[in-house]
């Protein structure tokens, strides 16, 4: 049409959303995993959050326990209901996420690329509320 | 939780269930009247059966199931060729509800609830008769509460959605799933309808209330309706961007007094921030598809409003440059007249100015278009000329919040005498 290009972002300089990257996978596939590969893609991931969290970027990460440790709150006919088991049984599950401050979608995408690990899923979702809490998040079990 | 003595879940399920259960009964009754009449029976059930089973897995599906049962015992009964069933076997859709609402087909939902804001469209239909139509049957709104929205009385409401109803009914709705051509089209013809909706909210055609939150509010729930199912559809991200970057504005666009305030007098702090963010997501979203739309560029241009954190910080260059793309793909007097604001950020008032000159045979009954001149004459200190353009806004004024905002540039005009040119914002917030 011979216009003026849509610029790609409409951020103002300066301007910042916090973004969570959801991992969603197979956990039938990420259990079957070795110890070797298993930690191979944990150093990997903790590669890129390090260049990450290096611009002072990175907010929270968590890697979830698997979803046979779940257990999970309903509203029943009744009264509420306390089942053994993950919310709904789905072909891939979440297992962790990343919150990231990131000055556009572009940005954000661009770790989600780096981030993934053979057929494993991310979703890049922008945060609405976030409070980062009192909890030292560095180690889960204490 | 589930609470069996507070209702309002059943409610909000039946409200939020209404555009896709209707849709499908349309489609398979392929009449209005009968659509809906199952729908309400449906409701009624619900209410009776929810209350003690707690909610179905899939409303939705339940209300269709219901519905469908009873338009045809309903059809059955008036052509007396078979028996009446038996009431045991309507009632007790319970336990065959789980197989019954997988049989019904998913994939035709989202062409349904379009179909269903479709037919509200009809070219034959004013403006505010599709939105009445649409508020009535689409989002299940009363009459009553229509009524109230344009503030007519309730009987002359009636009587206009009866009319409308009656215009529709005898179109031809065409009930194939639509192929990728018709789908674009009706998305696009429903899209500018909802903004209809939005705009009717956002600033009042008529009446004594400027901004009608209610409206904006259901432009806004359809907005996302439609973008849940069509979630890749760059416009209608666009559009529901672009509702809510305008509605997040809506706490500090009135003062107190009903006073319409200024985008650039504006309490910002006042300004939605949830909704900014959400709005912003989704222009970020649009715009990487570059495929340059109407509604994307305008949510593009409110995003940039809407992250200036003082109306000095605005970017008036990358507004313009929106503007003339706005203005490359519709090619109206009205974004050509908006432009002229951003120009005259940017150039200043003479070349704003220049730009409105040949707009004014086309705007000559437009309220805006006074508004811009006239604000623009008194920043050059052309004070009678000024005077002479808030003297036809007024006249032209929808409501009487827009002709108090120009009285008070009047008032200004009035104090300052035809001392030196002085900077007014001259755009609307």
């Amino acid at each position: 049409m011979g216009q003026t290009p849509l610029p790609l972002s409409i951020r103002t300089k300066g301007s910042r959303m916090l973004y969570a990257i959801i991992c969603y996978h197979s956990e039938a596939v990420v259990n079957a995993w070795s110890k070797e590969k298993d930690d191979a893609v944990m150093a990997h991931h903790q590669e890129v959050l390090g260049k990450i969290a290096a611009k002072g970027k990175l907010g929270p990460t968590a890697r979830l326990m698997p979803t046979t440790t779940a257990t999970t709150v309903r509203p029943g006919r009744q009264q509420l209901t306390v089942l053994d088991g993950p919310f709904a049984e789905t072909k891939e599950q979440l297992l962790g996420f990343f919150i990231i401050d990131c000055e556009s979608l572009e940005e954000a995408i661009e770790y989600a690329k780096q981030l993934v690990v053979d057929e494993g899923v991310m979703e890049v979702r922008p945060v609405m509320v976030s409070n980062t809490g009192v909890l030292n998040f560095g180690s889960a079990v204490r | 939780m589930t609470n069996t003595q507070d209702l309002t879940w059943i409610d909000a399920a039946l409200t939020s269930a209404r555009p896709q259960a209707v849709g499908a009964l349309l489609r398979y009754f392929r009449d209005l009247d009968t659509a809906e009449e199952a729908f309400q029976e449906a409701c009624l059930r619900a209410l009776q059966k929810w209350p003690v089973n707690g909610p179905p897995r899939d409303p939705a599906a339940w209300l269709i199931m219901v519905g469908r049962n009873f338009a045809l015992d309903e059809a059955r009964r008036k052509n007396k060729q078979q028996e009446l069933p038996d009431d045991d076997v309507i009632s007790n859709l319970d336990d065959a509800e789980a197989p019954l609402a997988e049989r019904l087909d998913n994939s035709q939902y989202r062409d349904d609830v379009l179909r269903l804001l479709f037919i509200c469209c009809h070219p034959e239909l004013p403006n505010t008769q599709q939105i009445a139509l649409a508020l009535r049957i689409v989002s299940g709104l009363t009459v009553k509460e229509i009524a109230r929205a344009f503030l007519v009385s309730e009987a002359a409401m009636e009587q206009r959605i009866t009319r409308a109803k009656r215009v529709v009914s005898n179109a031809d709705v065409p009930f194939e799933a639509p192929g990728a051509p018709e789908r674009a089209e009706r998305l696009a013809t429903v899209a500018s309808m909802i903004y209809l909706v939005f705009n009717e909210g956002y600033s009042a055609s008529g009446g004594d209330v400027h901004v009608r939150v209610p409206l904006c509010e259901e432009a806004i729930r359809l907005s996302k309706l439609l973008l849940r199912l069509f979630p890749a559809e760059g416009e209608i991200m666009g559009l529901t961007a672009l509702l809510l970057l305008q509605h997040a504005r809506a706490p500090a666009r009135l003062d107190a007094n009903n006073n319409i305030v200024l985008l650039e007098e504006q309490n910002r702090s006042l300004w939605d921030q949830n909704m900014i963010g959400e709005g912003l997501a989704l222009v970020d979203k649009a715009l990487r598809q570059r495929r340059v739309g109407p509604y994307q560029v305008q949510a593009a241009i409110a995003a940039l409003h809407a992250q200036a954190k003082r109306p000095e910080d605005t970017d008036w260059k990358q507004i313009d440059q929106l503007y003339a793309v706005l203005e490359s793909l519709t090619a109206s007097p009205v974004v050509t007249l908006n432009r002229a604001v951003a120009v005259s950020k940017v150039e200043g008032p003479e070349a704003a100015l220049a730009m409105i000159e040949p707009l004014a045979a086309r705007l000559g009954g437009y309220f805006h278009f006074f508004g811009v001149r006239g604000g623009l004459l008194m920043q050059l200190g052309r004070a009678d000329e000024a005077r002479e353009a808030f003297d036809r806004a007024i006249a032209l004024a929808n409501t009487p919040a827009e002709a108090a905002h120009i009285r008070m540039h009047l008032d200004r005009l009035q104090k300052d005498g035809a001392t030196a040119p002085r900077h007014r914002p001259t755009s609307v917030g």
